[in-house]
């Protein structure tokens, strides 16, 4: 995936597996792999000839940043899914809770 | 004259102030086990009495029970629509709309908790699609994955394939020992399952938006799992990384706003309390936590709040 991300272009399942030079992956499980993606939905594909060319359906970027508010969303009804350390405190609380830090005792390691 | 109709209901009624009393009670906060098992079987309790007073009420009184009773109309009513003989008298109506009732409660509850599982299951799957393109590992926070993202995110994906997340604006943010004791506290959510334990006060959560009472209770609830996985953290560490660690991740704020910025006073109201405060104040100064007696009165009473109204609608009488 990360091949498809850093292409300009869209490639051929022989280009990616081009680009996975430091592993040594055979033809067929690059294509396995293509095919997987672009039926999840990561990857679009169009006929080119005998060839499929492949590229990335969305940026990395994009599913960080879905990946991350999915998960920073405080609603209470998606997060459900996921168990959050702690919920973020509002700008009094935050002042209060630092306080009670340095009453409380000697500053942690930083 | 004993009447499992009058029993039922008044447990169906009399747990709601005793719910809304416990969301503000303080004492769950010194043995969270133990206050959750008791929010667990008082709703189990619930549902089985209301459940459980709209088919007493149905019930023929002269069958065994209420179960035996209910069986009884529904026999009889099947047999007068048989043979076709007289439309049902309005008594034999009411008591089919009664049990009518109780069955669509029944359906509603596990619609309600079928359908918030689902939804769990299908978002987390995304997730960890997601986080097996996206995240990679550090060895700063061994068996974590984690996520190029500047603000502040540490959590867990629970499930059979479990996973801790942690944004890398949360690694640069912690220093070594407060990392150790955010993985500790995921850690302990995710070998106690405590999604299982939050997931149907989830579901009633998602099913009642309007109910201040149900709102309330999941908040409690979730506070509650949040403090015992702390106590397992604060178990294996010292307290005091938990305690840093939570104020540094719970004050981040979002990644538009540099760390320690000022909120306005509308935000601080609509966020509500993220009971981060309450968190910290039990880490750094512990209270004992219940006495022996009062967690065997406590789990009586929890245990007494399940069997006696599931006995009463089986029982014969």
């Amino acid at each position: 995936m990360d091949v498809l991300w850093e292409s300009q272009t869209q490639l051929t399942v022989r280009q990616v597996g081009g680009k996975l030079t430091d592993r040594d992956l055979a033809h067929t499980t690059v294509m396995t792999v293509l095919d997987r993606l672009a039926k999840k939905g990561f990857a679009r594909r169009e006929r080119d000839g005998r060839a499929w060319l492949y590229r990335a359906a969305a940026s990395r970027e994009a599913y960080v940043t879905e990946l991350m508010l999915f998960a920073l969303d405080q609603a209470g009804d998606r997060s459900a899914a996921l168990a959050s350390f702690a919920r973020r405190v509002s700008g009094s609380e935050a002042r209060v809770l630092r306080r009670a830090l340095e009453i409380g005792g000697e500053p942690a390691g930083s | 004259m004993f009447s499992p109709v009058l029993v039922l209901a008044t447990l169906a009624v009399g747990l709601v102030p005793v719910a809304a009393e416990l969301a503000t009670a303080r004492w769950p906060r010194r043995s969270p086990a133990a206050a959750i098992m008791l929010w667990q079987a008082m709703g189990l309790g619930w549902g089985v009495a209301a459940i459980g007073t709209l088919a007493a009420l149905g019930a023929d009184p002269v069958g065994p029970g209420v179960a035996g009773g209910a069986l009884a109309v529904l026999d009889k009513a099947l047999r007068n629509v048989a043979s076709e003989v007289r439309p049902p008298g309005l008594l034999a109506a009411m008591r089919l709309l009664c049990l009518g009732a109780s069955a669509a409660l029944f359906a509603l509850l596990c619609w309600v908790l079928l359908a918030s599982a689902g939804a769990v299951l299908r978002a987390r799957r995304r997730h960890r699609t997601l986080l097996s393109l996206l995240a990679h590992g550090d060895p700063k926070v061994p068996g974590a994955l984690v996520v190029d993202y500047p603000a502040a995110a540490a959590y867990c994906v629970p499930g059979l394939r479990s996973r801790i997340v942690i944004s890398a604006g949360t690694l640069d943010l912690l220093d070594q020992a407060e990392l150790a004791a955010v993985l500790a506290h995921e850690r302990a959510h995710l070998r106690e399952r405590h999604d299982l334990v939050l997931l149907p006060f989830t579901a009633l959560a998602r099913a009642f938006p309007w109910s201040v009472l149900v709102q309330r209770s999941y908040a409690s609830v979730a506070l509650l799992v949040e403090m015992l996985a702390d106590d397992h953290a604060a178990r294996r560490r010292p307290a005091r990384e938990l305690v840093t660690a939570l104020i540094r991740v719970g004050a981040a704020g979002s990644p538009g706003t540099p760390a320690g910025t000022l909120a306005i006073s509308d935000e601080d109201a609509a966020m509500g309390d993220s009971g981060v405060t309450a968190r910290v104040e039990r880490l750094l100064t512990p209270s004992p936590g219940l006495s022996v007696p009062a967690r065997v009165l406590v789990c009586g009473v929890a245990a007494a709040l399940v069997v006696v109204p599931a006995a009463l609608l089986v029982m014969p009488l």
